[in-house]
């Protein structure tokens, strides 16, 4: 492309304006569709998070109003309770163990599905492809009962470990064809020089699928961030609650402290904000099958 | 054998990844060593031996447990010994509650698909363009999706209370006569629940759409605009039936999901109003009248028939629609 020949301000965004002759007007209407939607979007989450930094008599005067004036009490109060950072560590917990489980046993499962020639192998994809049609309700019950008999109900491993179960078929569904994409003759070269068939797993797999790797933790960990069905049946206990259960809790406790419960609310959608910011251009990368490195 | 033919045939249906190059690799990747040594099965079993424990315990046999308990009363302690044959699936078919249940899902699945599908496609169509702010714009329209259930309902919940902030809304704009008890209205409460639902949802979809729109060659879209055609034209003639493949996928993860709908219904509604505020679901119904009633053996009853709906319509639709996508648009699946 002649882009020297272009003034500079064309320079910013040569790949932005398509030659595809989009009049203004056009423009225009995209932009007024975007805002709309976006406002949509975004208006109840604006309500949680405004409505934090109102009192109650304020919400009971005009449920739809802004906050006159602010008020940080609510946000104060809950950051400097002990319960809204306990939720959060459990959930922490449980959500880093789970994305580690499922990264490290599904990539060690999907490497010997791509790049072994065994009997059971096609069996093998088909078992675990078979889960994603076991969602966590249909099983619950009886997974309930097997984390008790393992005596694991109240602990977070009680969560974590099913959890990394559940997040398998789609880990290895996404990283099958990841590591079947990494032409052999980089194995061949690895061998030559030495490198046993897990050697090459270490050294060359593990960094070459890493975007791969990437999309897989997010999806696993934003699922068990989110997760409510499995920690509701598995933890009884207050103390072991994570972020959801806790949300839940609080609000059907402080159900009259309005304000409290929309700031607590909000809080504990922040971390999951943060983290899908973070690596929003990984997920929709993921999604759309060409992860780029 | 048959499996075999689901398993990813190598470059076709996988990500392009950035590592392939130019280079072509022969289809069976690893014929390396010779199948049957020692070292080679060994590896393979410490390979996959863990992942495998953990997903046989935890996925695997719950599944068939709960095939098992379904035919027994049972209260969750020790062995179920009270065997009942078919009696739960006989209370289950003849349970109002539970057909109410059924239809509810029926309308969530149809009304997910015709709200969502038309508004997700327009935004992904819109949105594909070049523009400022794209990233920014995809960014904020997926947010509902990454909040969590619990959030977004408690959130949701008082929003829509009889004296909460919409009512109070339209009052103030003078749309008084639009307010109703969004929650517990039985006319009214299904429809909030789609709100909710196409509200949290759509940026899941609009995001699938625009990942799919960009495996579309431009080639074609610039082909078809020096050839004199609208924007419109281009998206109707060539993009719509591109992006087809994603389209189905995105249908039936939608239609499985809207099966298996629990968070949301049990947050806003709670146990006891969902059946009441016809909102309730199959999921909502088989936790409250399963695990809440204590009835161990007939939540797991009702466990199976969730299970086999899903399968069948997920039998059928991959039989009759997925299958023409021999290529399969995507690999990742959505959660």
């Amino acid at each position: 492309m002649a882009v020297e020949a272009l003034p500079s301000n064309a320079l910013r965004r040569p790949r932005r304006s398509r030659p595809t002759g989009h009049s203004a007007a056009s423009n225009g209407v995209v932009y007024v569709v975007a805002a709309v939607v976006i406002v949509l979007m975004l208006a109840p989450v604006a309500y949680i998070v405004i409505g934090g930094f109102r009192t109650n008599s304020q919400i009971t005067d005009s449920p739809a109003g802004f906050p006159a004036p602010w008020v940080a009490k609510n946000y104060v109060d809950v950051l400097t309770g002990g319960l809204f950072w306990r939720l959060v560590g459990n959930s922490l917990i449980v959500g880093l163990l789970t994305t580690l489980g499922v990264v490290v046993l599904g990539l060690m499962a999907s490497f010997a599905i791509a790049r072994y020639e065994y009997r059971l192998r096609g069996a093998m994809y088909a078992l675990f492809a078979a889960g994603l049609m076991f969602p966590v309700t249909v099983a619950i019950t009886p997974l309930y009962i097997v984390v008790k008999n393992l005596g694991l109900t109240n602990t977070l491993a009680g969560v974590i470990l099913p959890q990394i179960a559940f997040g398998l078929p789609t880990t290895i569904i996404i990283l099958v064809p990841f590591l079947r994409a990494i032409p052999v003759e980089i194995q061949e070269a690895a061998e030559i020089d030495g490198a046993s068939r897990l050697g090459f797993f270490w050294r060359m797999v593990v960094p070459l699928s890493l975007p791969g790797v990437v999309t897989v933790g997010i999806l696993a960990f934003i699922g068990s961030w989110n997760g409510y069905l499995l920690p509701l049946f598995i933890l009884n206990n207050p103390s072991t609650f994570t972020l959801p259960l806790g949300v839940q809790q609080f609000s059907s406790q402080y159900s009259v402290d309005t304000a409290r419960v929309l700031a607590f609310t909000s809080l504990s959608m922040l971390p999951a904000l943060i983290f899908f910011s973070i690596f929003q251009r990984r997920i929709v990368g993921g999604l759309t099958g060409a992860v780029k490195g | 054998m048959t499996v075999r033919e689901q398993l990813p045939t190598g470059r076709s249906s996988g990500p392009r990844s950035t590592t392939g190059g130019g280079v072509t690799s022969p289809l069976p990747v690893a014929r390396r060593r010779s199948t049957g040594s020692w070292r080679s099965r060994l590896e393979i079993a410490v390979l996959t031996g863990p992942a495998l424990a953990v997903f046989l315990l935890f996925v695997i046999f719950p599944v068939l447990a709960a095939a098992y308990y379904g035919f027994y009363r049972w209260a969750g302690y020790g062995v179920p010994t009270q065997f009942v044959g078919l009696q739960n699936y006989v209370t289950i078919v003849q349970d109002p509650t539970f057909l109410a249940a059924l239809g509810h899902n029926t309308v969530i699945v149809v009304l997910s698909l015709v709200l969502q599908g038309p508004i997700a496609v327009l935004l992904a169509l819109l949105l594909n363009r070049k523009m400022r702010g794209q990233t920014l714009i995809r960014v904020l329209i997926f947010i509902p999706y990454v909040i969590s259930e619990v959030v977004v309902g408690t959130g949701w919940s008082l929003i829509l209370q009889t004296s909460g902030a919409l009512n109070s809304a339209l009052q103030a704009v003078g749309l008084g006569a639009l307010k109703v008890d969004w929650l517990a209205n039985p006319d009214v409460a299904i429809w909030t629940l789609m709100g909710i639902i196409t509200w949290k949802y759509v940026g899941f979809a609009v995001i699938l759409f625009l990942a799919g729109l960009q495996g579309i060659p431009e080639e074609l879209t610039e082909a078809a605009s020096i050839d004199g055609a609208t924007f419109w034209q281009i998206q109707r003639r060539i993009t719509l039936p591109l992006l087809g493949p994603t389209l189905r996928i995105w249908a039936f993860l939608s239609v499985i999901g809207a099966l298996q709908l629990f968070d949301l219904v049990y947050i806003i509604w709670g146990q006891y109003v969902a059946s009441t505020a016809g909102t309730s679901t199959m999921a909502t119904y088989l936790v409250v009248n399963g695990r809440n009633a204590g009835s161990y053996g007939y939540g797991n009853a009702v466990a199976v028939v969730l299970f086999v709906i899903s399968l069948i319509v997920a039998l059928v639709y991959q039989r009759f629609v997925l299958r023409r996508d021999t290529e399969g648009a995507l690999t990742g699946k959505g959660r």
